[in-house]
């Protein structure tokens, strides 16, 4: 178990130093950096002076390494167009941006497993199927149109929950969150929805889809025949069967959610790292770009190492296999 | 004795696009306690299907449209589905076929029993245990303190059966519907699960519902036996009767196809006929397409190609690989060697393995650790004679298909050399495409399912090898050929036109052998060809490959795990056991006298047919 965390630790360090590659590959490819930096006026003494000082006159090889250096001692550099350090500005959007993924995640799966379980169950039966149809069109309609349709029922139409911003929030320490106000329960109500949508269709889809596959297994018959209450037959015996496909994918997308929020955050104004890395692509802004990235892929690394370790919990064969071997 | 189980004229229907399917038609079933009731019949024969409208998990849209069943007083037919429920596990229980998916894999054999238990009696969790713990004893389990926190995968097969059988019995139910309970075992194993059948039975009591399509289990431990044939009863009574004087000419042919394993027959006869060939499909045929042109066609290229084969003796390959390992020569002076000693002559022997290991790794690798490998095989010699049946005997896991695979060249050899008609095979990874041998050697696989592209017509799958190797380019007589090679295995010609999915198993089976004919082998490897068959069938595959054999003189590696088919196919057996090697024998000295005590207790632990026997 140790050594398998260990051998997973290392091949994520290899991800880490691709992506910082690629993020290091943004200062050189995307612009001159010096030229978004100063204005007209600035001569060219002044620029090579500048240019100098950043150190982009040597050699690459010597700046990526100072690079990848100052990300690992957390040193992120300063945003070009507000001149704040890098982590402060990030520092201060993550918590919304991870609020929003971890509500609409919850979201996803209080509503996703338990229609999926249905659906499996009652097939072809009528609400059965009534949900099928109405999650198709959660996963057939692109987010920002779901995001305005609810804009426009529960927050124009209806009035009953704010549209934009995260309403009151609470500082604890560095971290804001919406979680202990009501007006922030509120506020995020309706981007969590519009973001959990997409993961909440496909969780159920999976679940059903793993559910029907499992039902047809020799145990659960053999379960059947042996007179156990179906309560437990299809949560103890057969959704627990379900979990490593389902966790699998539930992971992988808990990253997109985070990754791609950038639509949701910008129909509804969240402040989130969405919509700072929204900002910052338009002002080509690109230190904060490429520690976005870097974050980012940090993210998906770290969440499927959970995923990894989710399996030893869920399954016995990989417990004892990663025991063995 | 008390009848627990009472059966009348039940009759069970699935819908289908096409109108009704009859899957039971009126069958009468009465068990008694203390009995074990065996119910035998081919694929389609519907004995699972009795099994599942007793215990009320019939199959949907599959229903019962007439009949009764009675339990205990009871007509099960009446009960609504929440009543059928409480029944099932307390009164009537089952046990499945195959122990690997029969166990809830993420649960512990004691969670997986005390929530069995606790489901039909009103216990504590460690009074539950208690009757766990005891009822594990029973069925044979030992250290059952530290085992049944286990999970089913850290059990073998037989044990996972035995614990099945615990599940099953932990409610003390009335009524066990067994069904094929020993088939996916090997025979050693088979044996005791039998036994503890038997033992359970008479001890407890209970009504035994044994459903299996092998003869040989319905004689060694069944007390009545009903004979079904597509959803009809054929025949019903005690198994000594029924056996040994048989009445109906269905169950004289079913026996007459039971391989046997006390005497080697020259061929299977009165054989059950049931692959009906409409009109449409006998006439049509492809001009001038004949099982004979078929066979002069092959037996011209080999008069060929044995003529143009190098002739190397075995003596001096052996002497190579001796040379090369001990002495480290180059590879130039061994090749001299021989060429010296082409001249000298010696027995034929079309395959001789010396020594021959496989190693699986398995796993990732560790970064510090050194590779631990599993040792499929091992220190493998023997010697295969031209023109030979060699029968290749073992339990599951003994390296059987593994051996075959190296031959092929599907799995590298880890040491050891492989020399056909007297060269070195090069291990299977850098053997070349091209490479005469890999027309030489053709293989016949288990599965006739899955060894046959259901996306290609059978016309195209036959024709392939021909085109492949080159041994034919014009179109006609391609064409030719592949209907010519279906009709010599037995098949219509317009066969050639379907899709593999349109065929039976047996029917597949021959596609696959023709397959494998057309390319012109010398050596043929079939791995277990018949296993997946009915015995109907498996007799009419072993009389065809016989007749094969004979016919073109071909060497064929038979692997078997059935002992009785060894016996009737081979000329010589090779007996392995957990990759080793552990008997060569001539057939009939090796059934007459086995040497080694693993062989000896093979042959005791198959099933045997005492009552055929008697009957002659």
């Amino acid at each position: 178990m140790l050594s398998f965390i260990f051998r997973r630790l290392m091949q994520s360090v290899f991800v880490m130093l691709a992506v910082s590659l690629i993020a290091f590959s943004l200062f050189r490819f995307v612009g001159d950096p010096v030229a978004q930096m100063v204005g007209q006026e600035t001569s060219i003494e002044d620029q090579e002076n500048l240019r100098e000082r950043l150190g982009l006159n040597d050699p690459l090889t010597t700046q990526y390494l100072r690079f990848v250096g100052n990300l690992a001692k957390g040193e992120f550099g300063y945003s070009y167009r507000t001149r704040q350090p890098v982590s402060e500005m990030i520092l201060s959007r993550m918590p919304a941006t991870l609020e929003l993924g971890f509500v609409s995640l919850i979201i996803s799966l209080l509503v996703g497993i338990p229609a999926g379980i249905y659906t499996a169950l009652k097939r072809g039966g009528i609400l059965a199927n009534a949900i099928l149809v109405t999650t198709l069109v959660g996963i057939s309609v692109p987010t920002f149109v779901i995001g305005i349709f609810l804009i426009y029922v529960f927050g124009v139409e209806l009035g009953w929950l704010p549209t934009f911003g995260r309403g009151e929030t609470v500082q604890i320490g560095w971290w804001q969150t919406s979680f202990l106000t009501w007006e922030g329960w509120k506020s995020l109500l309706l981007p969590a929805i519009t973001l959990g949508v997409y993961q909440l269709t496909l969780t159920m889809r999976l679940v059903r889809a793993e559910m029907q596959d499992v039902l047809k297994t020799d145990f659960v018959k053999f379960a059947t025949a042996r007179g156990i209450n179906y309560r437990s037959l299809y949560f103890n015996h057969a959704f627990r069967n379900t979990l490593v496909p389902v966790v699998t994918i539930i992971g992988l997308q808990l990253g997109g959610i985070i990754a791609f929020s950038i639509v949701t955050e910008s129909v509804f104004q969240w402040p989130g790292m969405g919509l700072l890395f929204l900002d910052s692509i338009r002002y080509v802004d690109i230190p904060v770009m490429s520690v976005y990235l870097v974050l980012i892929a940090m993210m998906f690394v770290i969440i499927n190492l959970l995923v990894d370790l989710l399996y030893f919990a869920i399954d016995p064969r990989v417990r004892l296999k990663g025991a063995h071997g | 004795m008390s009848t627990v189980l009472n059966i009348t004229n039940l009759s069970v229907k699935f819908p289908t696009r096409f109108g009704e399917f009859t899957a039971l038609d009126k069958v009468d079933l009465e068990v008694n306690a203390g009995e074990i009731h065996g119910l035998v019949g081919e694929s389609g024969a519907g004995k699972s299907t009795v099994g599942a409208a007793i215990i009320g998990l019939l199959q949907s849209p599959g229903y019962i449209s007439d009949g009764q069943i009675n339990f205990m007083g009871k007509d099960l037919t009446q009960l609504d589905q929440d009543s059928y429920h409480e029944l099932r596990g307390q009164h009537i229980s089952m046990i499945f076929q195959d122990p690997q998916t029969s166990l809830n894999p993420l649960l512990t054999i004691s969670a997986q029993l005390i929530e069995t238990i606790r489901q039909h009696a009103d216990i504590s969790i460690a009074q539950a245990r208690e009757r766990a713990i005891a009822l594990l004893q029973e069925t044979g389990i030992h250290d059952v303190e530290n085992r049944m926190d286990e999970y089913p995968h850290q059990f073998s097969g037989g044990m996972r059966q035995r614990v099945v059988i615990a599940l099953a019995l932990c409610t003390d139910p009335e009524l066990i519907i067994a069904d094929e309970p020993t088939t996916a075992l090997d025979v050693s194993v088979q044996k005791q699960i039998l036994a503890l059948i038997r033992t359970l039975c008479t001890e407890r009591n209970i009504g035994i519902i044994l459903i299996t399509h092998d003869i040989g289990v319905i004689n060694e431990v069944t007390d009545q036996v009903t004979v079904l044939r597509s959803g009809r009863v054929i025949e019903t009574g005690l198994t000594a009767e029924v056996l040994g004087t048989p009445a109906d000419e269905y169950t004289k042919a079913l026996m007459a196809a039971v391989p046997r394993l006390d005497k080697r027959l020259e061929r299977f006869r009165n054989i059950v006929k049931d692959d009906v060939l409409s009109a449409e499909d006998t006439s049509w045929k492809v001009a001038g397409a004949s099982a004979q042109f078929a066979s002069d066609w092959l037996l011209a290229e080999q008069a060929e190609s044995s003529r143009q084969t190098p002739q190397t003796t075995l003596e001096a390959t052996k002497q190579q690989s001796t040379q090369l390992s001990i002495e480290q020569s180059t590879q130039d002076s061994s090749i001299e060697l021989s060429k010296k000693s082409t001249l000298q002559t010696a027995p034929q022997a079309i395959l001789s393995v010396v020594d021959l290991a496989v190693t699986f790794h398995s796993g990732q690798p560790g970064w510090f650790r050194k590779k631990a490998g599993f040792k499929a095989l091992s220190g493998i010699s023997f010697d295969m004679q031209q023109g030979q049946v060699l029968g290749v005997v073992g339990e599951s896991g003994s390296g059987k298909s593994t051996l075959a695979k190296a031959i092929v060249g599907l799995v590298d050899p880890s040491a050891g050399d492989i020399f056909f008609r007297g060269e070195a095979l090069p291990p299977g990874s850098v053997r070349a495409r091209s490479h005469q041998t890999r027309r030489q050697i053709q293989m016949v696989f288990q599965d006739p399912y899955s060894s046959l592209n259901n996306r290609r017509t059978v016309e195209d799958i036959i024709a392939e090898p021909i085109r492949f190797y080159d041994l034919a380019n014009d179109k006609q007589l391609i064409r030719k050929l592949v209907a010519s090679v279906l009709e010599l295995v037995e098949m219509p010609q317009r066969a050639m036109l379907k899709y593999p999915h349109q065929f039976s198993g047996g029917q597949r089976q021959r596609i696959a052998v023709a397959r494998a004919l057309v390319a012109r082998p010398d050596f043929l490897i079939c791995d277990e060809p018949t296993s997946a068959l009915d015995v109907s069938i498996q007799a009419q595959m072993l009389n065809l490959l016989k007749d094969l054999q004979q016919t073109f003189g071909l060497s064929i590696m038979f692997i078997s795990h059935n002992l009785a088919v060894i016996r009737q196919m081979a000329d010589s057996v090779v007996v392995l056991k957990n990759g080793r090697l552990v008997e060569v024998a001539e057939t009939e000295q090796f059934f007459n006298a086995p040497a080694d005590p693993y062989s000896q207790m093979l042959l005791r632990e198959t099933p045997s047919l005492s009552l055929l026997q008697a009957n002659g």
